[in-house]
Formats: structure tokens, C-alpha cells, sequence
């Protein structure tokens, strides 16, 4: 139904009426102006370059102020970005400006990646809009936008031509953000040499298909200037915050031995038309060139990505909604895929885990039983050996007392010879028994060494009293 | 030797060193033939003569170092060619004809540091430091009319500061003797003081407070190339022609040369004494890795007849104890 309708509004005639009277709908830009100052404006200025080659003191010199910045030393590992946001009001128009900086660019030595921190960082802007744009609850226009609406591209001034970092980095940067390549530090280039080196870097830049921004010429009021601006390209800037006195002015300039470059003096450098063409001209124009071209070109490729099209292959009209709820379910289904393959794993997992334990565990009480068996094995010669010993302690004890009950009898002369023989039995028993003795005391660790050493001082003694008179006794 | 990034000037100072147009029919690279390039090194050797004294000067480029995207080991050409220099004098020195021994070592090389950083980038570092004991380097602080004087000031000290930070080994001028009069230690002094040198070239002759001299014209001002003031490009040519020329040569042939010649040796000599092991039936050289192994193993049995050395000892003490 409401196809019909659309079709016949545009067939239709439109006609030009004439109005009577003073109706009032030309206040309808002022209305917008009076809008867009409350509202405030928002630019993001991206600048990509050498480190040392003047990105922060130009922009310091652009907008007037001085915006805090740390030089950034050489010896970083990768590039990475530093955005810095500010809020500058200009007789109350306010304008959030955001600055970002390529810190480390061109210091390594390898510097095939370096353009890829910057490409993500763009990416990452767009990504962020579009997300809040799919938002169901979104609220656009309070949203910050944060996507870059130019990149300023410092180019070193050799006077000879472009670096090839500075090709491959361009390349990469041309189809997402608008970019403006300028030449830094252009007080080392002579007025010929700059010429020369303008139109090298323009060649090379259209020979390698590197899209730089134009400044466009459809709108009347300043399709003039831009077109002349056009021709400028790459302006050859001078930044400086420090004042100088000239003749009876104070400019900004840079003061040398051999004169004064002075910042805003057009004959020295292109400053004054880079701050013409950046902020007072054509703002306006960037941020819709990064919306309509940069933005969408963006939002096209990823929804592609994502699978969503503008019709299907019946030329119906997709809806979105559909596209959204097969994607969905499709998503949902590999999640569910997932899940069950990963709990398999892991089970097979602590399967395999417990295999292991109860292995190890087995080899451990192995082990402990067969040290137990060890031990047993010794626990039991230690105990056989600990009875031989004591057999043999008690067998001389015994001995020890029939010998002192000898030598108590030994005076009486009259029992010599009934002792005699007895002594001889137990002599010879003593000294069998010394030599058991002696024996046993050479088998046995030093156990009992106190009864031992005493018995044996007996055994001598006994031995000593015992008379061993040549035939006396046997 | 001249090296640095292309777009340093160094042609144009070669040319206005020796006040002559070395690079007449020079082809330079676009940026996108610069993408992958490697480091070429060209020589141009002139025959100069001023009131009769003849010079041979040999001047060696190296177009494209620095300009690739990837960089590294930029510098290898480089030193592969002031090897070679030095190989070659070897062999002619301990060769049996003498007499027409060409040298071809280099001298001197100029490093053009960019003026647009900070101080020294890592390619910078990097390059000096492979090269500072093969050559006697001078860096110098290229297009220097792009600094104020302050900021020159500044990036001299920080040069220096980070030269001695990374522990290069820059040319140093020789110290002069007590005898000299005080003007000449004084300007040796501010010689010293004022490296790196910040040098400007120029392949113009322009019109200058009545007189023609080098110079770069701009809308602001004519820089001199020869005035004092403007840049050190004086003390430059006085130092490496002037002054220091023979300095550079005996630093090269007693310092460098001598280092390599050392080096060469030493290398031929463990090399011979490596061969001679080989032949031994002891073997010692070619079994590095087994016995990393071997003995590994070796460990891991001690320590494995500790430990049950220490079970025994324990379980006797058991028995001891239990005995007891």
C-alpha cells in the first residue's frame, strides 16, 4: 500500500505556486542555525606523521591555542593512537574537537604494519556509530560522533618525493577517511624546489590511484576558491606558536639568522589557505563527505558481511527482520555445537585424568609393599641375630657364676684335688666357654658393651687365676 | 662515505664539500619502486687538484638505505662493503708485489641524521652501532635550515646525550698537543663542542650582500652556506680536508684496519686448530651435543644412587634404634 502511494507522489506534477503575502518559513535557516550553535559541533581531525615532524605544533598554531602534548620519543614499539578531546568555544559557537595523534609512526625499523593500528582505529569509529545506529533505543543526535572526518598526512620534506611508507600508508587510508596530504616543516624548501616537489607528489599520487579529498566545487558560493585551492595541493605549511616582533607587528613566526618565516604571510608558506580550507570553509563539507561516502561505504561492506542483502535472489524486498532471525537462529545453533563438542572434551578429558591416577596410584602401593616386604626381611635377621646374642649373654652369665662360685672355693688346698677336677671341667668349660666367649664377641656388634668388656675382664682374671702350671692342670 | 635517508641533502653537500657536480645525470626512485629496495652502493672516484697537490677522492652512496618499508638489516650491504675494502688490503698487503697496493678502505663516513625528529631514530642507532667499529663515523644533522638556532642547540645535546647513551663510538678528534698556541685550542675546543655538525647544502650560487656565494634562496632570506653563523658546513670542510684528513686515514689504518686484521686472523687460526682436532682419536670438539645428554643422564643416576643410599642409611638407623 504504501508503495502505491510513493509511486504516485512522484508522477506527479509539481506545481509552483505563488504566495500572496510575507508567510515567514524563510526564517527556517535561522531557525537551523539557532539550533545547530545550542546543539554545538563536533570535528575529529586525525594526524598522521613522522614523530618530531610538527603534527601538535600545528595544530597548535591552527587553532590558536596551545593544546597539551608530551613530545613523544622515538624508540616506541608499534604506532598506537592518542585521541585527545577538547572543548573550544568561539563567540558561542561551541565546537568538541578531537584530536588524534599517530604516536611512533615511521620510528621502527620495520614499518610494514604501521599502518594497520591506524586503520583499525577508523574502523573501530565507524563500527561504534553503526552499532549505535542498529541500537533498538538509540539516541543519534546526542550521540558523540567519534568517526574521523579528516586525516591530515604529514609528508616529510625531502624535496624528492614521497616515502614509500607514506604510499602504502595513503593507500590503505583513501577509501575511509578523508585525507589531506600536507608538506611539514616547509621552511627547508626553496620556492622552485617546492614546485618541483608539489607536482612529483601529486603525480605519484594519482599514478598509484590514491583518492585525496577534494574540495568540492558544486556549491557557487565557493566552488571558486576551492578550485584554485585544488590546484595548491599539498599545501606547505609552517607551524609556530612563538610570537615574533616584524617591523612593528607581532606575528607568529620562526626566527632564523637569516630572516623570519612568518606563519600567516602567504608568500612564505600555505598556512593561511590550509586554515581557509580546513575550518572556514569547508568543515561542513568533511563531516558530510565522512558520513554519505566514508560511513557508508563501511556500513555496505559489513552488513554484506554479516549476510544481510538489499533483495534476495526473487527481487523481494528483504526484511530485515527475516535476515535477523535466520542469522540468529543459525548463530544459536553453532553455540549449541560448540557447547556439546567442548563437554565432550571434556569429559574424555577427565576420563583420561583418572586413568593416569589410578595408575600411579598402584605403582605407588606396589612399591610400598614391597619396601614393607624389605623391611619385614630385616626386621627378622635383626631379630634372629638379637636371640643369638642373648643365647650367648645367658650362656656366659652362667658361666660367669660357676666360675665365681669357684674362685670363692679356690683356698681350701684340701679341695684342690676334688676341685681340681672341677677346675678343669671348668676350666676348660671357662675357657671354652672364654673362647666361645671370644668367638661370640667377634660375631656381635657392640651391644651390650659394658657386660661384655666386664665379662671379659673376669674371663682374664679367671684365666690368670686359674693356674696354667706346666701340666698342672691337664 | 655518505649515508642517510634519501632527500637528506647529501649530494648537495658532496658537491658543495668539493665544490664540484659529482651527480649530473642522477636517477632518483619514485615511492612506490622505493617500497622494497635495497641498498645499492655506488662509487665515484674524481681526480682533484688544487695548487698542485693531487687528491684522489673516492666517493661511495648508498642510495636506498632507509627507504624500504622494512628496514631490516639495512645496513648489511653496507658493511659487507667496508669488509670487502679491508679483505682485499689484507690480501694485497701479504701479497708479494707491494708496491701498487690501491687503497680502497674507507676513511670516514658521514651519517645524515634527519632534523625533523627528536633525536636519533632506532635505524640510526642500529646503523651506528654496526658500523662504529669497522669506520670512523661522523654524524651530522642533515638540512639544518629548518631549525632555529635554539633548536639546534637542542637536538645537538640530545644527539649527544643518546650517542653516548647507546654507547656508539663516534669519531673523536684527536686531542691537540700542549705545545700548540691557544687559538688553535681554542678552536679545536669549539670544534668538539659543536658535533654533530648542523650542515646545509646548496648546488646554487647566489647573490648575497653584494657578493656571490653558495647559498639556498627563500622568500625570508638567503641562507649561506659558508657563513659561520647560518651553519657549521665551514667547520665541516675544514675539519675533514683542511685539518683532520690524515687524522681520519691513521685512525682507519691503525685503529679499523688493525681490529680486522686482528679478527681475520684470530678466525683463520681457530678454524686451523678446529680441522687439526678433528683428525685426533679423541675426539673433543665434534661431541657437543652428546655429551650435553650423557651427561645429563649421568645426573640423573647420582642422584638416583643418593637417594637410595639414604634410604639404606635410614632404615639401618631403624634397625639400630629398634635394636637398641
Amino acid at each position: 500500500m504504501a508503495a502505491t502511494d510513493v509511486d504516485v507522489f512522484s508522477n506527479e506534477e509539481k506545481r509552483n505556486l505563488s504566495l500572496g503575502g510575507h508567510v515567514g518559513f524563510d526564517s527556517l535557516p535561522d531557525q537551523l542555525v539557532s539550533k545547530s550553535v545550542t546543539q554545538g559541533f563536533c570535528f575529529n581531525i586525525l594526524c598522521v606523521g613522522e614523530t618530531g615532524i610538527g603534527k601538535s605544533t600545528l595544530m597548535n598554531t591552527l587553532f590558536n591555542t596551545m593544546f597539551e602534548n608530551e613530545e613523544a620519543s622515538h624508540y616506541q614499539n608499534g604506532v598506537y593512537l592518542r585521541p585527545r578531546t577538547y572543548d573550544l568555544l568561539e563567540s558561542n559557537v561551541h565546537l568538541k574537537l578531537t584530536i588524534v595523534d599517530t604516536v611512533g609512526f615511521g620510528d621502527q625499523i620495520n614499518k610494514e604494519d604501521s599502518y594497520k593500528p591506524i586503520v583499525d582505529y577508523i574502523d573501530t569509529q565507524f563500527e561504534n556509530y553503526l552499532q549505535e545506529e542498529l541500537k533498538i533505543k538509540r539516541s543519534l543526535f546526542n550521540y558523540h560522533d567519534t568517526r574521523i572526518h579528516i586525516c591530515l598526512y604529514f609528508i616529510a620534506p625531502t624535496g624528492h618525493s614521497l616515502k614509500s611508507l607514506d604510499l602504502v600508508t595513503m593507500k590503505k587510508l583513501d577509501s575511509k577517511v578523508n585525507i589531506i596530504p600536507i608538506i611539514a616543516k616547509a621552511d627547508t624548501i626553496s620556492k622552485s624546489e617546492l614546485h618541483k616537489f608539489k607536482i612529483k607528489i601529486m603525480s605519484e599520487l594519482v599514478s598509484n590511484g590514491v583518492q585525496i579529498y577534494q574540495f568540492p566545487t558544486d556549491d557557487e558560493a565557493v566552488s571558486e576558491i576551492n578550485s584554485s585551492m585544488n590546484a595548491h595541493l599539498p599545501f606547505a605549511v609552517v607551524g609556530s606558536v612563538e610570537e615574533v616582533k616584524v617591523g612593528n607587528k607581532t606575528v607568529r613566526a620562526r626566527q632564523y639568522p637569516w630572516g623570519v618565516v612568518q606563519v600567516e604571510n602567504e608568500s612564505h608558506c600555505d598556512f593561511v589557505k590550509l586554515r581557509e580550507m580546513l575550518i572556514r570553509v569547508n568543515m561542513e563539507d568533511l563531516r558530510e563527505q565522512t558520513h554519505a561516502r566514508h560511513y557508508e561505504l563501511y556500513r555496505r561492506c559489513k552488513l554484506e558481511e554479516m549476510g544481510f542483502k538489499d533483495t534476495d535472489p526473487d527481487s523481494q524486498p528483504f526484511s530485515l527482520q527475516e535476515t535477523y532471525e535466520a542469522k540468529r537462529k543459525e548463530f544459536l545453533g553453532d553455540l549449541q555445537r560448540k557447547e556439546e563438542e567442548m563437554r565432550q572434551m571434556f569429559v574424555n578429558k577427565v576420563k583420561e585424568t583418572e586413568a593416569e591416577l589410578k595408575e600411579k596410584e598402584r605403582e605407588l602401593h606396589d612399591k610400598f609393599e614391597q619396601l614393607k616386604r624389605m623391611h619385614q626381611e630385616e626386621k627378622r635377621k635383626v631379630e634372629e641375630k638379637r636371640r643369638d646374642l642373648e643365647e650367648e649373654m645367658n650362656a656366659f652369665n652362667r658361666k660367669k657364676v660357676a666360675a665365681e662360685t669357684l674362685s670363692l672355693s679356690q683356698p681350701l688346698k684340701k679341695d684342690k684335688d676334688k676341685k681340681k677336677s672341677v677346675k678343669t671341667e671348668n676350666q676348660s668349660a671357662v675357657s671354652a666357654s672364654s673362647s666361645k666367649v671370644m668367638m661370640a664377641k667377634a660375631n656381635v656388634e657392640p651391644l651390650n658393651c659394658q657386660s661384655w668388656w666386664q665379662a671379659i675382664q673376669c674371663c682374664t682374671c679367671l684365666v690368670h687365676n686359674a693356674t696354667w702350671k706346666p701340666g698342672g692342670l691337664f | 662515505m655518505v649515508a642517510g635517508e634519501s632527500g637528506m641533502g647529501k649530494s648537495t653537500l658532496v658537491n658543495s664539500l668539493f665544490l664540484t657536480d659529482l651527480y649530473k645525470d642522477r636517477k632518483l626512485l619514485n615511492a612506490e619502486e622505493r617500497i622494497n629496495q635495497t641498498v645499492e652502493i655506488i662509487k665515484h672516484t674524481v681526480d682533484i687538484e688544487e695548487k698542485g697537490v693531487k687528491l684522489k677522492l673516492t666517493i661511495v652512496d648508498t642510495p636506498g638505505f632507509g627507504d624500504a618499508v622494512n628496514n631490516n638489516e639495512c645496513w648489511k650491504p653496507i658493511t659487507d662493503y667496508i669488509d670487502q675494502q679491508f679483505e682485499q688490503y689484507f690480501r694485497d698487503e701479504s701479497g708479494l708485489n707491494r708496491k701498487n697496493i690501491q687503497d680502497n678502505r674507507v676513511h670516514c663516513c658521514l651519517y645524515f641524521i634527519p632534523p625533523f625528529g627528536h633525536g636519533l631514530r632506532p635505524v640510526d642507532v642500529e646503523f651506528m652501532k654496526a658500523l662504529h667499529e669497522k669506520v670512523n663515523i661522523i654524524p651530522l644533522i642533515a638540512k639544518a635550515d629548518c631549525l632555529t638556532p635554539n633548536e639546534i642547540k637542542k637536538l645537538k645535546d640530545r644527539i649527544r646525550e643518546e650517542i653516548d647513551k647507546f654507547g656508539i663510538k663516534v669519531y673523536q678528534f684527536p686531542e691537540c698537543d700542549s705545545d700548540e698556541d691557544e687559538e688553535f685550542k681554542q678552536l679545536d675546543k669549539e670544534l668538539k663542542e659543536c658535533t654533530p655538525f648542523a650542515v646545509i647544502g646548496s648546488n646554487t650560487v647566489v647573490e648575497a650582500r653584494g657578493q656571490r656565494v653558495r647559498g639556498r634562496l627563500y622568500p625570508w632570506g638567503i641562507v649561506e652556506v659558508e657563513n659561520q653563523s647560518h651553519c657549521d658546513f665551514v667547520k665541516l670542510r675544514n675539519m675533514l680536508i683542511r685539518s683532520h684528513m690524515h687524522d681520519l686515514k691513521d685512525v682507519t689504518c691503525d685503529v679499523h684496519y688493525e681490529n680486522y686484521r686482528a679478527q681475520c686472523i684470530q678466525e683463520m687460526t681457530s678454524k686451523l686448530a678446529q680441522d687439526n682436532r678433528m683428525e685426533s682419536p679423541i675426539p673433543i670438539l665434534p661431541l657437543s651435543t652428546p655429551d650435553v645428554e650423557t651427561e645429563k643422564l649421568i645426573k640423573m643416576k647420582d642422584e638416583e644412587l643418593k637417594r637410595m643410599q639414604e634410604m639404606l642409611n635410614k632404615m639401618q638407623q631403624q634397625m639400630h634404634d629398634k635394636e637398641q
